[in-house]
């Protein structure tokens, strides 16, 4: 089967790594061979985490630069960051809801235009979702779910070889029982909204 | 239960590399294993840990890797399956027990986990440890995958009790942080006790008995070159042994570790499997040459695909002189693949394209020249850190003086950047005591250095004892949080386990360890207590000769974690008069801008009150329930 590649980049705190495990168990599940692997950043002290899955034949861990079929940002100023990895077919999710970096927040960097920045990787990519993961996930009951929300949008897309209730079935086992619920919910709103 | 010690055989789970080869060790029948943290190795470490405390395992945190080396071969000569887990610097620490190791051998598997970092994610350097290999002649396994990591530490127990000698396993980062599908086998039961028998002439590594052991080691190396010649992790591709039959066309390419998966996508994806032979190195030292030989007999070309130090090309290049063999074989250079950082699919496609000359065209990266640049993301102390705290009282204590700022390994390097800029030094773990001697006795500069509880003990006392004994003169911070912050809030001799609800532990004072070694001026601080602190640090700083300040507070991140932190949050109210003090001298990521004033997001304040302290409106109070 052909390779598609997966590129998820957030910031450290918002969930990156259970999205790619659920992603990966959701795979395993499927049938369909996986690697994945993770930069840390030193993600608990405010750095990026960015994972690269590859789902199919491929044998490497790792997606160079302009090779992702699809890219996934927690975080808009770190979608736009993570753009060298797209080509002009790549498929772009984006959670529109800024975590500005320490610099911006002191006032010693310029955030990124939101408007600009979508406007940017729409001429970029072959096409962008953009939606506000922290709203949908308040509305699905945990503001922590933004890495369901955009698992949700991801999957609609149909980019990746995986159907959407097996990723539940993955969310089911993957996540905390309290969580169970609002996760689910806060896939659907996200594969809802991506439309 | 952990995961990993799941018994269900042939199931399978999407594990982290570091997962899979704790599996492997424990399907191996480990019983005894001991570390110091390190990344990328610490996840190995971490869930041996756990399972030591839910099974018969033996498993510690070593004070510093030669500790961890020396324990581990111990059990080994005592007939118990063991491991040693260290990140690749790590092993230049327990390199002096190894070298020596090698000539001594064991009894019972034991393997040592070296874990290199190219591209330094979180390291000093990118040392390439396979040539540990050759200085010592141990064996050296490397996987390529996950999977593959997971049955080949199986080997590595099965080859190193064969040989009698440790076997040394080398990951890569992309190992151990990678994350992929593996099938669980059957876990061995281990064998936990030993017994030692005395036999002091192949033990106790007096010269003449050295000089037996050499040559007892030499032999082991032949046998471990004729075992990596028909080994299964040293293949030609399409056919897993070491028949030609597999492969076939002009063009050979010799790769290893993570740089064999890059290979066999580009040969894919470059469409020239017809014409390329893979001879694939998982068992790297010694090198199978007669393998090799036979390989290149059938090239007309040949390329090495490896990442780091052309190890396995000189090796290539020797066998082909030696077989007569003049054909064009290459693998580092300008043109070819470079010695700096990590491999990538891309750049191994390009490089094989250009060697083969196979007409290829690079995925057109999209021109981003004209996106506006993003706001760096720099990783940085944590809001309330104790680090940031001890930085601004010493800052302020040495307000005037010529200072240098030796430093050390660990969370508080990040001090280096502004506003801190408390770092001018470092070379590696204990470095900050020792380079702290040499500076005081060659600059007229008042030497100021900083080393955390765990490093201190890893490696920092001998060169405080060295600083009491020659006499030197400086100011040691021990920057005395509670625990192995940096690496994932690993236990160390300091810290208090009773907090983690563990029993069975000693523990030793920093303060005690200190005054014991000979120091005169010791002095405690609490950095949450801003005034009294640099009143204090002053006094140590003026001390002519050794003076040591321990600075001693729990890593929020560790109290947030054990539910210790504190309650009360702060805030900015209406006396702030915008000298911003608190953003430009602290930089405490807690604080951000809002229609120009500053304000505190108390989601992440953790209420250490350093700020407050320093306001010089007292403007920031703490939030009222």
């Amino acid at each position: 089967m052909n390779t598609t590649r997966l590129v998820i980049v957030a910031v450290g705190g918002q969930g990156n790594l259970l999205a790619s495990s659920v992603l990966g168990e959701a795979a395993l599940l499927s049938d369909i061979s996986v690697r994945m692997s993770e930069i840390h950043g030193m993600a608990q002290r405010g750095g990026v985490v960015e994972s690269a899955m590859l789902f199919g034949d491929a044998r490497s861990y790792v997606i160079s630069d302009g090779e992702a079929d699809v890219l996934v940002g927690f975080e808009p100023s770190e979608t736009l960051r993570a753009l060298k990895k797209c080509n002009r077919n790549t498929i772009v999710i984006t959670n529109l809801h800024p975590l500005p970096p320490f610099t911006v927040a002191i006032g010693k960097g310029v955030y990124p235009d939101l408007d600009e920045l979508q406007a940017t990787i729409r001429a970029k990519a072959a096409g962008l979702v953009a939606i506000d993961a922290v709203k949908l996930a308040r509305q699905a009951g945990n503001e922590l779910s933004v890495n369901m929300v955009l698992l949700g949008a991801l999957i609609r897309t149909g980019k990746l070889p995986i159907k959407a209730e097996t990723v539940k079935e993955a969310i089911r086992s993957r996540s905390k029982q309290a969580f169970v619920e609002s996760n689910i919910s806060a896939f659907d709103l996200g594969y809802g909204a991506a439309q | 239960m952990n995961k990993l010690l799941t018994k269900e055989r042939g199931r399978k789970m999407f594990l982290l590399g570091n997962e899979a080869i704790v599996r492997g060790a424990i399907e191996a029948g480990l019983a005894f294993g001991a570390t110091y943290p390190g990344t990328p190795s610490s996840e190995i470490s971490a869930n041996l840990f756990e399972i030591s405390q839910e099974s018969d395992l033996y498993f510690e945190y070593s004070t510093n890797e030669k500790v961890a080396l020396e324990v581990a071969a111990a059990a080994a000569n005592s007939g118990v399956r063991s491991m040693a887990i260290m990140k690749h610097v790590g092993l230049n620490v327990a390199a002096d027990a190894l070298m020596t190791l090698a000539y001594v051998g064991v009894k019972a598997g034991m393997v040592v986990l070296s874990a290199d970092d190219p591209f330094m994610f979180s390291s000093q350097n990118e040392q390439d440890n396979r040539y540990y290999g050759k200085l010592s002649g141990l064996p050296v396994l490397e996987p390529s995958t996950i999977e593959e990591a997971k049955e080949m530490i199986k080997y590595a127990f099965d080859l190193s009790e064969k040989l009698q000698e440790p076997v040394l396993f080398r990951t890569t980062t992309r190992i151990n942080h990678s994350t992929g599908i593996v099938t669980l086998g059957d876990i061995a039961p281990p064998k936990t006790s030993g017994d030692f028998t005395k036999d002091p002439f192949n033990y106790v590594t007096v010269p003449a008995v050295s000089r037996n052991l050499h040559i007892k080691l030499l032999k082991h190396w032949d046998e471990a070159r004729s075992i990596a010649e028909g080994s299964p992790y040293n293949f030609i591709e399409a056919c897993p042994g070491n028949s030609l039959a597999g492969g076939k066309g002009p063009y050979g390419i010799i790769c290893n570790g993570v740089s064999y998966g890059y290979v066999r996508d580009a040969v894919k994806d470059l469409d020239i499997e017809g014409k390329v032979r893979i001879l694939r190195i998982g068992f790297s030292n010694p090198m199978p040459g007669a393998l090799i030989k036979d390989f290149l007999k059938g090239c007309e070309k040949v390329l090495v695909a490896e990442e780091g130090e052309p190890y396995m090309e000189e090796a290539v290049k020797a066998f082909a002189q030696e077989a007569g063999l003049t054909l064009p074989i290459t693998g580092k250079g300008e043109e070819e693949f470079s010695r700096l950082f990590e491999f990538d699919p891309a750049g191994v496609r390009k490089v094989i394209a250009r060697y083969f000359n196979v007409p290829y065209e690079p995925v057109a990266v999209p021109d981003l020249s004209d996106v506006p640049e993003v706001p760096s993301r720099p990783p940085n102390l944590c809001a309330g850190c104790s680090h940031r705290a001890t930085f601004y009282i010493v800052k302020q204590a040495a307000e005037g003086m010529d200072t240098i700022f030796p430093t050390d390994i660990g969370c508080y390097t990040l001090g280096v950047l502004p506003p801190l800029s408390m770092a001018d030094f470092l070379i590696c773990m204990g470095s900050s005591v020792s380079t702290s001697c040499g500076f005081s006795k060659v600059t007229k500069k008042k030497v100021i250095s900083f080393i955390g509880d765990s490093t201190f003990f890893h490696s920092g006392i001998p060169g405080l004892i060295n600083a009491v004994f020659n006499n030197h003169n400086f100011t040691l911070f021990i920057l005395d949080n509670g625990t192995t912050a940096m690496t994932g809030h690993q236990p160390n001799p300091g810290v208090d386990t009773s907090l983690l609800n563990l029993t069975g532990y000693g523990r030793v004072s920093i303060e005690d360890m200190v005054r014991a070694a000979g120091v005169k001026e010791v002095t405690v601080i609490q950095p949450y207590k801003v005034k009294k602190s640099i009143e204090a640090v002053k006094k140590a700083l003026e001390f002519q000769g050794v003076s040591v300040v321990i600075s001693k507070e729990m890593c929020t991140l560790y109290a947030k974690g054990l539910k210790l932190q504190s309650k009360r949050r702060y805030q900015v109210g209406s006396k702030c008069k915008n000298h911003r003090d608190c953003i430009n001298l602290l930089a405490c990521p807690a604080f951000y801008l809002s229609e120009g004033r500053v304000q505190i997001d108390a989601a992440q304040c953790t209420g250490c009150s350093v700020c407050a302290q320093i306001c010089p409106e007292n403007a920031i109070t703490p939030i009222k329930d």
